[in-house]
Formats: structure tokens, C-alpha cells, sequence
């Protein structure tokens, strides 16, 4: 972990996105958006559907490509460092991207081995109790209810202890009872020294817990809080202003 | 990015309709009735194109794919798409023509000749490959998808042929060791007739890559116009 | 290393998720058995020896038993968005290509080597030949290097389990042709070496394949 403070100093922001640019085919899907993001802080985007919050956490998660502009992730350039990002990074969204058919253990099991993470089984352990999923580790994730299938996906993306969180959407589908567990797993990552980036629809879930909003509108940034944290009441006035147009 | 303007476009036309008024008149006067064909061999001159053409089309299409991959910018794509189906057009005309030619001549529909056998497996592949395209949503995965599938098809084009080769030999003997058998006459207007052909393809080739210009050009002003939110 | 650490964690998981399930192996085997039982009575009333047509019933059991494998390889990888899963982790693009071609393969063999016994039952063929066995596995690696490829790219379509065959077919023709004769010359009982030709055509196809499979496979994934 020495080596990362030390990574940490030499770089600023978690994120850095100048100009990016996406399009499919004749659809823009994202313009000119930049962005930064510092280490250790909670960053929410927020946005109407088809803003274009996904796309831009796919392409910041390496699984899609930019267009154009330049997106560096922990310090690294997105296109020549791909893979070494992927191993500081972590990803959920509201697909679990587990295999229904193995359990959880074996789910983390598989993952750990293509992380190469370290006493793969101790860590394994570890996060099931996390997620409090320890009585149900050993059945099929089909077999999960959907709280507990995202509460494990939150311990893959974690597996590999990544030092930069995207979460796309991860309260989608979730009941209050779960969403307050995800909640207060966020806060755990925070606490650990962990940067989140997360996008959501939800303003009041996304917004309560965040050091910076960021509101996404049709491919553009439209406004930025700066570092202090927004009351509800401002992000309401923002969203009502912008989102809705009144 | 309209690579030919009209007035190029024109004279590659005029030039085409030329070839084809030549060739036509060496392929029905100016050529001798084979001895022991008939008529029926005029066909030749058809056939025999048509499957070059196909051939040359995805190997333009393979070209295309690659540079496609390699730079990511439409018009590759747009060339490629546009030779396929311009291929399996070509490739459709051999086959009959290959077909309406064994009938009189071998008493048969099919011959399971390597070359022809090759064009029918291949365009049964090439047509897959349109289908694909049709049935993938996404733009940008329909351009991979496409590439992939054009450098794969035409890969292939010769491991099948080898295959089948090994496997039946009835193709009559055009070029044999000696030198070809045939007459001079029949050289210049089979010459003549791939020319042809070839100038035919191109010309098809830049309208069709047009009309994949327009259409895609089409989609993107109207994307623009939907009234973007204040 | 890493490439191939990455390759067997994705044969281990994909032979782990069988061995609970059970689905995709039971598939492909009753269906390769209905391919050669049906074949059997199809030809028995109207062919006088039935070896004749038995490297090609075989073989084209073994085809469509293997398209039925190569599709569910995929599309278990797409419920739960689990190909992504693959594709965030930092292994090349080309390891989660081989991992999935190994497991392709290997399920195919263990199909066939549950057919082969059936199969020399019904048309009275010898089936003890390691020839015969080179010639399976070098005709399912070749089938399977395009398969897994082009698998990848139909489970993104609309109609997925039409898709497959009718591209998979015409490109695997050069692999039905040489292992159907190889096959046939083999259980005909003629030596080894007369079937060089067709076992230098399998390998080579094998070889040009499962590379340009492995150089294409990266830009199938990417968005």
C-alpha cells in the first residue's frame, strides 16, 4: 500500500477526463465532457435517462473506447494503460456480472484467480462476511435475491482491493432495506480510503452521501457543485433548473 | 467525402457502356461458335467474369475489412458492405450461368466442380454475413463485426477450394501445360468480357458506396435536428 | 504466465458451472445420439452398406451437437452481463478467446467420446484407433477455433441460434470434408499414411484459424 501513497502524491486526481467525445455511429452520446475527480471522495453523476451517465462510467471502466479527449484514471492514460487500470479499478453496475450457476464462493474463487489476488481465500472470506452473505455462500447466485446478488457484485468489484470504485446505477431494484446496506457499504469504502464514482437517476439517494455532484444532460456537463458537499435543497433547485427546465 | 464526383462517376459509366457495346459484339459476332459446345459456350463469357468478379469483390471487401480494423473510419466500412453485396451478386449470376451452362453440355444442373463448388459455400457464407449485419443493432459492431467477418470469409476462400479439389475434379481444362487451348479468338473476347465486367463492378461499387454515404448521412441530420433540450 | 493462469481459470469455471448444471453436455449429447440414430434408420432402408455413410453421419452429428455448445458457451457468458465481468479483468482480450476455445473443445470430446461407443454399435465399425482419435480432435479444435469466434459475435444478435450455423457451416466445410474422408479412410482400415493429405489440410486449417480467431477476437469484444 506504500507504493500507492506514494503513486497518490505524483497524481491529483483519481479521474481526469479532458474533451471526451462519444459517439455511436451518427448518435453523440457524449461532447466535450470533462471532468476530475480526487482521490478518497464520493463523486455522484446525476442525470436524466440517456444522459449519458453510462457511457461515460464504461468508458472510464475501460470497457468502452472514447471517441476523442483524453481520460486518465489513477495518474494512467486510458488507452495505453488499460490493463494495469483494470487492476486498480473496480465495477458494478446494476447487471451483477456474476454466473448464476456457481455459488458465491466460486464466483470470487474464479475472480480472484484472474485478478491474481493474494490469499485469495482469506479475502474471500473476508468480503462474504462483509456483505453479510455468509450464510448463503455456498448456494447457486440464481438462487439470490437481488439485494444479495448486488451486495456480492459489490464484493467482486472489490475483490482485487481497487483503489477507484465505478458504480453504475447500483441502486436499481433494490428495496429500502437493501439500499440502506449498500449505503452503509459505500460509507465502509470511503472509510478505507477508496474513491467512488457513481451515477444515478436517484437524486436523493445519489446526493446524500457525496463530496461532489455532477449533473450530466444529454452528453454534456451542465453543472458542477464544487467541493463542499450540496443540501438537498440546492440539488433539488439544480436538478429542477436544469433536468426539467424550470 | 465523395471520393469520385460526378463527372468522374459519368466517364467511368460511358467508359462501362462502351466495354459492354465491345464486348457484346465480340462476344455474339465477332466469335466463333465452339465446335463442340455450340452456342451454348457463349455462356463462357458470362460465367466465367462473373466468378472473377465475385472473387475480386471480396477480395476488396477482405481490404476493406482490414483497413477498416486498422483506422475506423467509415468509409471502409461503407466500401465493404457495398462489394459483398455487389459479390454476391456476381457470384449469383455465376452460379446460374455455370448451371444453365452444365445442363446442355453435361446433362446435369450441378456439377460438383471445385471452382463452382467454392462460389456456392462461399456465397451461402457471404449472405450469412448480410444477415448478420441486418440483425446487429449497433453501428459501430455491425462495421466490426462485418470486417471480421469479410477477413474471415475470404480466408478462407482458398482452404475451401483446396478442399474440395482433393475431394472431385470435372472442370473442363482451360489453361493446360502446353499453353491454352484455346483459340486466340476466344482469349480476346473472354479478355474483353472480364474488363467489362471488372469496369461494371467498379461502377456499381461507387454508386452503391453512395447510397451508403447518403443513408448514413441522412440518419446523422436527423439525429442533429431532434431539438435539444434548453 | 499470466495468459495462460487467465485460460485456465475460465476452463475451470466453465467445467465447475457444467458439472452443477449439467445442461449444456446432456444437450449436445442427445442431440449428436437422435443425429446418428435418425441417420441410421434414414439410410439403413436404402443403402446397401451402411459403412459407407457412417465418418458422414458421424460427423455430422458431431457438428450439430458442437453448434449447440458453442452457442450456450455464450450465452451463459451473457446473462448477468458476465462477458463485461471478463473483460474488467486485466488478462488479454486473446486469453478469454483460448479459455473459451479450450472449454468448447474439451466439452465437445467428452460428447464424442460418449457418441463413439453408440456409433460403433449402430454401424458396426471399429472404433479402438488412435488414428481415428487424432483425426476427432484435430476436426473439433478446427471446428471449435472458428465456432468460438463467430459464437462470439452472433450471441449478440437478435436471432442468435440461426445465426451461428449458417456462418459457422460454409467456413467449417474444409474441416467436415477432411475429416469425414480421413475418418472414412481409417475405419476402411487403410494405414495412416494414406490419409496425410487430409490430416496436413485439418492441421493446417487448425492452425490458420485459432490464429486469426485469436487476433479477431479482440476487436468482437470492444465497444
Amino acid at each position: 500500500m506504500s507504493t500507492g501513497m506514494a503513486l497518490e502524491q505524483q497524481n491529483v486526481w483519481a479521474v481526469e477526463v479532458e474533451g471526451l467525445s462519444k459517439s455511436f455511429g451518427p448518435i453523440t452520446a457524449l461532447c466535450d465532457v470533462n471532468l476530475r475527480v480526487p482521490h478518497r471522495k464520493l463523486v455522484t453523476i446525476i442525470g436524466p435517462n440517456g444522459a449519458g451517465k453510462t457511457t461515460l462510467i464504461r468508458i472510464l471502466s475501460t470497457l468502452s473506447r472514447p471517441s476523442s479527449g483524453r481520460v486518465r484514471v489513477d495518474g494512467l492514460d486510458l488507452i495505453e494503460w488499460g490493463a494495469e487500470i483494470r487492476r486498480r479499478i473496480g465495477f458494478a453496475s446494476h447487471q451483477t456480472l456474476l454466473y448464476g450457476d456457481l455459488s458465491a464462493v466460486e464466483n470470487l474463487r474464479f475472480y480472484g484467480r484472474m485478478y491474481e489476488v493474494p490469499d485469495l481465500e482469506e479475502r474471500i472470506s473476508e468480503l462474504i462476511t462483509k456483505v453479510g452473505l455468509t450464510e448463503r455462500l455456498d448456494d447457486a447466485v440464481r438462487t439470490l435475491s437481488r439485494g444479495m446478488q448486488q451486495r456480492l457484485s459489490i464484493a467482486r468489484a472489490i475483490l482485487h482491493n481497487p483503489r477507484i470504485v465505478f458504480l453504475d446505477e447500483p441502486y436499481t431494484g433494490l428495496d429500502q432495506r437493501a439500499a440502506e446496506i449498500l449505503s452503509s457499504l459505500l460509507r465502509e469504502l470511503l472509510a478505507e480510503g477508496r474513491t467512488v464514482l457513481m451515477t444515478t437517476h436517484d437524486l436523493i439517494r445519489g446526493a446524500e452521501m457525496s463530496d461532489q455532484v455532477l449533473v450530466l444532460l444529454a452528453g454534456e456537463v451542465v453543472y458542477e457543485t464544487n467541493a463542499a458537499a450540496p443540501s438537498r435543497q440546492d440539488l433539488n433547485i439544480i436538478y429542477r433548473r436544469y433536468v426539467e427546465g424550470r | 467525402m465523395n471520393k469520385l464526383g460526378d463527372s468522374w462517376l459519368l466517364s467511368l459509366i460511358g467508359l462501362t457502356g462502351l466495354a459492354v457495346i465491345v464486348s457484346l459484339y465480340l462476344v455474339f459476332v465477332y466469335v466463333p461458335t465452339e465446335l463442340i459446345m455450340g452456342i451454348v459456350q457463349r455462356i463462357f463469357y458470362f460465367h466465367v467474369p462473373s466468378a472473377w468478379v465475385g472473387f475480386l469483390a471480396f477480395l476488396v471487401a477482405f481490404v476493406a475489412g482490414i483497413a477498416y480494423l486498422m483506422r475506423r473510419e467509415p468509409r471502409w466500412d461503407m466500401v465493404e458492405v457495398s462489394s459483398i453485396e455487389i459479390g454476391v451478386l456476381f457470384s449469383t449470376i455465376a452460379l446460374v450461368t455455370g448451371s444453365i451452362w452444365a445442363r446442355p453440355i453435361w446433362n446435369t444442373w450441378w456439377t460438383w466442380d471445385p471452382r463452382l463448388t467454392t462460389t456456392l459455400v462461399m456465397w451461402l457464407y457471404y449472405v450469412a454475413s448480410l444477415m448478420l449485419r441486418r440483425v446487429v443493432d449497433s453501428e459501430d459492431r455491425r462495421a466490426r463485426f462485418g470486417a471480421i467477418l469479410s477477413i474471415v470469409g475470404f480466408v478462407n476462400v482458398p482452404v475451401v477450394f483446396l478442399a474440395i479439389r482433393l475431394w472431385r475434379t470435372i472442370h473442363p481444362v482451360m489453361f493446360s501445360s502446353e499453353g491454352f487451348e484455346m483459340a486466340p479468338g476466344m482469349l480476346l473476347t473472354l479478355g474483353s468480357s472480364l474488363v467489362t465486367f471488372t469496369l461494371l463492378y467498379l461502377c456499381l461499387l461507387v454508386i452503391r458506396v453512395r447510397i451508403e454515404y447518403l443513408s448514413s448521412e441522412l440518419s446523422r441530420l436527423r439525429q442533429l435536428s431532434i431539438p435539444a433540450r434548453s | 504466465m499470466r495468459f495462460w493462469r487467465g485460460v485456465a481459470a475460465i476452463v475451470a469455471k466453465d467445467v465447475a458451472a457444467e458439472l452443477r448444471s449439467k445442461e449444456t453436455l446432456s444437450a449436445m449429447f442427445i442431440f449428436a445420439l437422435m443425429v446418428v440414430v435418425i441417420f441410421n434408420f434414414a439410410f439403413e432402408l436404402r443403402v446397401e452398406n451402411v459403412r459407407q455413410i457412417a465418418p458422414g453421419v458421424l460427423w455430422v452429428a458431431f457438428a450439430f451437437a458442437g453448434i449447440l455448445g458453442l452457442n450456450r458457451s455464450f450465452v451463459l457468458e451473457r446473462e448477468g452481463g458476465c462477458i463485461e465481468g471478463l473483460m474488467l479483468t486485466p488478462v488479454d482480450r486473446s486469453a478469454i478467446y483460448m479459455g473459451k476455445l479450450v472449454g468448447n473443445v474439451l466439452f465437445m470430446l467428452v460428447m464424442e467420446a460418449f457418441i463413439l461407443p453408440i456409433f460403433a454399435v449402430l454401424f458396426d465399425v471399429p472404433i479402438l484407433n488412435p488414428a481415428l482419435w487424432l483425426v476427432i480432435i484435430l476436426g473439433t479444435i478446427g471446428f471449435a477455433a472458428v465456432g468460438t469466434l463467430l459464437a462470439a459475435m452472433a450471441v449478440n444478435t437478435r436471432v442468435r441460434e440461426i445465426m451461428l450455423p449458417i456462418l459457422l457451416f460454409p467456413i467449417a466445410v474444409p474441416v467436415i470434408i477432411a475429416s469425414t474422408r480421413s475418418t472414412g479412410q481409417i475405419l476402411d482400415g487403410l494405414p495412416l499414411s494414406e490419409t496425410y493429405t487430409w490430416l496436413r489440410l485439418l492441421l493446417a486449417f487448425d492452425i490458420i484459424f485459432t490464429v486469426i480467431a485469436l487476433l479477431g477476437f479482440e476487436y468482437v469484444l470492444e465497444e
